[in-house]
This record gives structure tokens, C-alpha cells and sequence, in this order.
């Protein structure tokens, strides 16, 4: 289902035509309101009228997290505070969070978008909405609110946490998508196990709508069986607008970025060269219709790849594919790249071990080491050592040969893991610290 | 036969205190416990005297618990009684997991748990021999 088919599947011709007029209006509206653009691209010697096609992107210079904060908490704003009328924050994990403002018609925009993405993910006006996304300085909550209310779905402003409440309300209010990280989905797929609920059985929900983190396919499977729904899977982040960048279609290969509002790009994190489509790199976004504070060639840090083949779905627009990981979330040991994801996608084979699970890195006489924390669960375990180290010894197995290096695997007593509400932690890092 | 409880625990310290501590708060007695360890892990097995409460007392605290049949049987309490049990055993092909000492009747018997891999099949072996299997209740009425 769509809700703008025009839009979602408008002719690629005439959406490149869209797109270029649009990025034009952005360089010269960043140009004349915001000193920092004007700045950077007078350092770089690019004066808005170079703009004149989607490939003229590449002439711009990138635009960082760090440049965010630099400028905090207003200075990328591109219109007067008394045109914006919502402020979002996401929290930094060092010193200053960033900050991002909406004029009113962002808000429509993004309430569009995230229409889009509900629809798609099998919601209409007579859904139930569980919106489990925090509410507040994070963009998830009212992200999901204003696109499910749009649409004319019944919202239920529950935000993240209260594991007891959620699952009284979404039996008594017949709920029928839920919408919350995919560690918090599985979180409540145990808790509703543990209090004896089948959630294929008792409850009617029928949709999921997973993001804020990067999850495997197998991770997927693993929420679809547990609470018997359609999992889909949407991308989207505070500095470019929220959720609803890009999501996911029926076809579930990939998901589709919302082209008439941000161009993608992918880049060679090291050297900032422009990737052509299918290679794997760091995404970067420009906005082309935001207002409130239009970002350039924003570099997200998420590794993924762009495809242009046409969809089975009828959406013309390009699909990115699952985030594989960030580029800050990668691991280098003993000069191997190495992705949670990937250790991920081993442990969900183990039909039996929930992938909970953290990557432990330590440098012991100087040499790097992993270690794959991995939490104990039920039909894993034995009252035989042997059988328990045997399955132990198969996962370390699979996950060497994989990643090729030695990794030694550690199993932890259940929830003996950090579980954030929010974005999972799935590395540590100790190497830093000595 | 009888039913015993087996607790995965991480070999960090305070673990097993806190297990304890679970099933004491619980009311839950404990008849009798072994432990085996690795260097990485290690697995608690004990034989209590309310298995439900046990079960859902340590689950609610978060540990991974389940229950095994394991055979409980006298053995005459002198040199070679248990030799005599386990060869008899070994001999119909029945192959020991593991084992671990109960409480010791103070008279003629040493009261020993086996995990076989073939519960039935030991059971008829040791019967037939004049081996005594306890049941749980039995068991119970020791404390
Ligand atoms: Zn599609």
C-alpha cells in the first residue's frame, strides 16, 4: 500500500528534475541564511551558482556531527527561532548533544514520511498504534505520533520503558503495530514468554515497525516467530529529520530513501570519494526540502550500499540497503574489520540463543583480543558441562572462520548484559582506556 | 527417580551466595548440592525440597535453571560398595554422566545420585541387583 503514490513512485526523469530544483533552492537558502555554509563554501571556492545539477553535489564539502556541535545550539538554523516550532536533541555521547529545528512545515514533511513508512508497513486508519519510541528530546516518539495520526491510526503515546505496562495495554487495547528498537521488540517477546503469554496466540498484533539501530535479517526472523508479525525495518536520523528517511517495502530488500527530500550518497569513509552504486561505504545525506535546518552532505557514519534496479514494489525511489554497521561502530583487531552485525548474524543461527550478546575487545601483551560475550539461555543450557562447552565451542568455531581471527566466547548468566530501552551497546572497547 | 535442579552461574565471585540467597528468601530448602565448574562457567546441581518453588524463584531472579531426572539409590556403605553399582552399570552398557554423594545415613547406606544416560534401563539393572531406588518423597522425609 502506499499513501502518496505519486510521490513514491513518480517517473525517474521527472523526479531528477524535481530533485535538482529543489538541492538549487537548498545551496542558495543555506548560502544566504547560514554563515557556516556560506563559510565553508567560500573556503572551498564553490558559489551557489556551480550548483546546477544532482552530480554538482560532489563539488560541496561534507558537513559532520562535530560541526553540529561547534555550532550549538543554533547556529546551523537556517530561519529566525520564530519560524521553528519543535526542538529536538539527540544526546552525545561526549560533551553537547546536537540540536535540530523544524519550521512548521517540516513537521508536515516529516509527518508525511513517516505516513509513508506506516502504510507501507501495513498500517491504515484503522490501526492501533503502540508507539514505543521514547518520547521526548529524541525524535523517534513524536516522529512515529504525527505520520500514524496523519494517517488517522489510533496512537497510543505509550513512549519506550514499563515492560509490565506495555504488554497489559497491548492485550487490552488490541494493539496491532507496534513500533520500538528491535532489542526492545525482543525484550518484550521474553517478557511476554516469561509471564506466559503467547504472543501469537494472545494478542492480535500483526505489524512491527523497527529502527534507531542496526538489526540482521536474522534478528528479523527471530522478532517475527516470537511475536508472530511483520517485521519492517525504517532508517532515520534526528540530523537529517528523524525517522522516516528511508524504510522499508514488502519486498524486503532494502529500503527505499524517501529521494524527493534527501539525496543519498555513499562515500569512501577514509578519502570522501563518491562511490558508485552498489559499493559499500558511509552514507551521506543533503536535505532538499528542510527549512528549519537543511543539512549538506550530512556524513552519517552508517556503512551501507545504494541500489537503482527498479522494485518489484513499484517505488522509483533508491533503496539503501540494511545498515551494516557504523563506521565508529566498527572494530579493527589485528587490522581485521569487524562488525557487530556480523557476530550477530552467527549467534541468531543458534535458533536457541538469544542475540544478546557484547563484544569484548582488550589488548593483552600487546596483541588485540576479542571476546563475544553471549548470554546463557534456556534451551541452550544442559546440567552437562560437556554439552554446554560443545555448543560453545561451535559458536566460537563459526564466528573464527567468519571473521578470520581468533575469538574466544564467553557465556554470561541471562540480562547479565546491558539492555538500554533505547540503542543496544554491543561494544566494548577496552583498548582505549589503557 | 527424582527430579533435580541444575543452575547455570558465572564463575565471578558472590554468584553462588546470591543463588543461595534466592532460594533461602524463597523458603526453598537445599537437600543436597554439587557443582561443576570450568573455567569459563559453572553448573550447580542440587535436589531440593520444592522444585516448583525453586524453579520460579530463581527464573523471577533471572538465572537459567532446569530440571533433570537423576536416579538416587543406596549403596552399601563399605570399600567397594559403589564400585559394585557402577561396574554393574558399566557392564549392561549404561553410561555414567555424573555422580555426586547425598546425605549419609549414618548406618549402612551411602546415598549416591547418578546421572545416567539411560534412566530406565539403569533403574531395572540396579532393581534387579537388590540396588535401593529413592524416590523424591524419600528423599524428603532425610531432611
Ligand atoms: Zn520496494
Amino acid at each position: 500500500m502506499y499513501w502518496n503514490p505519486s510521490a513514491e513512485c513518480m517517473e525517474p526523469e521527472k523526479l531528477r528534475e524535481l530533485q535538482t530544483k529543489r538541492l538549487i533552492r537548498t545551496i542558495h537558502h543555506v548560502y544566504q541564511n547560514v554563515p557556516y555554509y556560506r563559510n565553508r563554501m567560500q573556503e572551498t571556492g564553490v558559489a551557489p551558482g556551480d550548483i546546477r545539477s544532482l552530480e554538482d553535489l560532489a563539488l560541496l564539502p561534507f558537513t559532520t556531527k562535530q560541526d553540529l556541535r561547534d555550532n550549538y545550539p543554533y547556529g546551523l538554523f537556517a530561519v529566525p527561532l520564530s519560524e521553528i516550532v519543535r526542538i529536538h536533541a539527540s544526546s552525545g555521547t561526549t560533551g553537547k548533544p546536537t540540536v535540530v529545528g523544524y519550521t512548521q512545515r517540516d513537521i508536515q514533511t516529516w509527518a508525511e514520511l513517516m505516513a509513508r513508512t506506516l502504510t507501507c508497513a501495513g498500517a491504515d486508519k484503522n490501526a492501533v498504534i503502540q508507539n514505543a519510541y521514547g518520547y521526548g528530546l529524541f525524535t523517534g516518539g513524536l516522529g512515529v505520533h504525527y505520520g500514524a495520526e496523519l494517517i488517522g491510526a489510533s496512537v497510543i503515546p505509550i513512549s519506550g520503558g514499563n515492560t509490565q505496562r506495555q504488554i497489559m495495554l497491548m492485550k487490552d487495547f488490541g494493539t496491532t503495530m507496534l513500533t520500538c528498537t528491535p532489542s526492545y521488540a525482543l525484550y518484550l517477546a521474553e517478557a511476554m514468554a516469561e509471564e506466559g503469554i503467547d504472543p501469537t496466540r494472545d494478542i492480535i498484533l500483526k505489524y512491527g515497525v523497527f529502527g534507531a539501530e542496526p538489526w540482521t535479517n536474522g534478528m528479523r526472523r527471530e522478532i517475527e516467530r516470537k511475536l508472530g508479525i511483520r517485521a519492517t525495518d525504517i532508517y532515520g536520523l534526528s540530523e537529517v529529520i528523524g525517522p522516516g528517511v528511508a524504510f522499508e517495502c514488502e519486498i524486503q530488500q532494502g529500503l527505499h530513501v524517501n529521494e524527493d527530500h534527501f539525496l543519498p550518497e555513499i562515500i569512501d569513509p577514509a578519502t570522501g570519494r563518491v562511490l558508485p552504486d552498489g559499493q559499500e561505504g558511509e552514507l551521506v545525506f543533503t536535505t532538499i526540502t528542510k527549512e528549519g535546518i537543511p543539512v549538506i552532505r550530512y556524513r552519517t557514519r552508517d556503512l551501507t550500499s545504494l541500489s537503482r534496479e527498479a522494485c518489484q514494489c513499484g517505488r522509483t525511489h533508491v533503496r539503501m540497503n540494511k545498515v551494516l554497521g557504523r563506521s565508529d561502530d566498527m572494530i579493527i583487531i589485528r587490522g581485521v574489520n569487524v562488525f557487530p552485525t556480523q557476530v550477530e548474524s552467527v549467534l541468531v543461527t543458534y535458533t536457541e540463543v538469544e542475540p544478546h550478546y557484547l563484544l569484548v575487545v582488550e589488548r593483552v601483551n600487546n596483541l588485540d583480543r576479542l571476546e563475544v560475550w553471549v548470554e546463557m539461555s534456556d534451551r541452550l543450557f544442559s546440567d552437562e558441562v560437556r554439552r554446554v562447552e560443545e555448543i560453545r565451542h561451535r559458536i566460537t568455531r563459526e564466528l573464527e572462520s567468519l571473521l578470520g581471527l581468533s575469538v574466544g566466547v564467553k557465556l554470561v548468566e541471562p540480562k547479565s548484559i546491558e539492555r538500554s530501552q533505547g540503542k543496544a551497546r554491543r561494544v566494548l572497547d577496552k583498548r582505549t582506556l589503557s | 527417580m527424582v527430579r533435580q535442579l541444575s543452575v547455570f552461574l558465572e564463575n565471578t565471585k558472590g554468584r553462588l551466595a546470591h543463588m543461595t540467597r534466592v532460594l533461602g528468601e524463597a523458603g526453598v530448602d537445599l537437600l543436597a548440592l554439587s557443582i561443576a565448574d570450568t573455567t569459563n562457567f559453572g553448573i550447580l546441581r542440587a535436589i531440593v525440597d520444592d522444585n516448583e518453588k525453586a524453579l520460579a524463584s530463581l527464573r523471577a531472579a533471572g538465572y537459567t535453571v532446569n530440571l533433570t531426572e537423576v536416579l538416587a539409590v543406596t549403596v552399601p556403605d563399605r570399600p567397594g560398595g559403589l564400585a559394585e553399582v557402577l561396574e554393574t552399570l558399566l557392564e549392561k552398557g549404561v553410561s555414567v554422566e555424573y555422580l555426586y554423594s547425598f546425605v549419609r545415613n549414618p548406618k549402612e547406606y551411602a546415598l549416591i545420585l547418578f546421572k545416567v544416560d539411560d534412566v530406565a534401563a539403569a533403574r531395572s539393572i540396579l532393581e534387579s541387583r537388590g540396588v535401593r531406588i529413592l524416590l523424591q518423597e524419600d528423599l524428603y522425609d532425610l531432611k
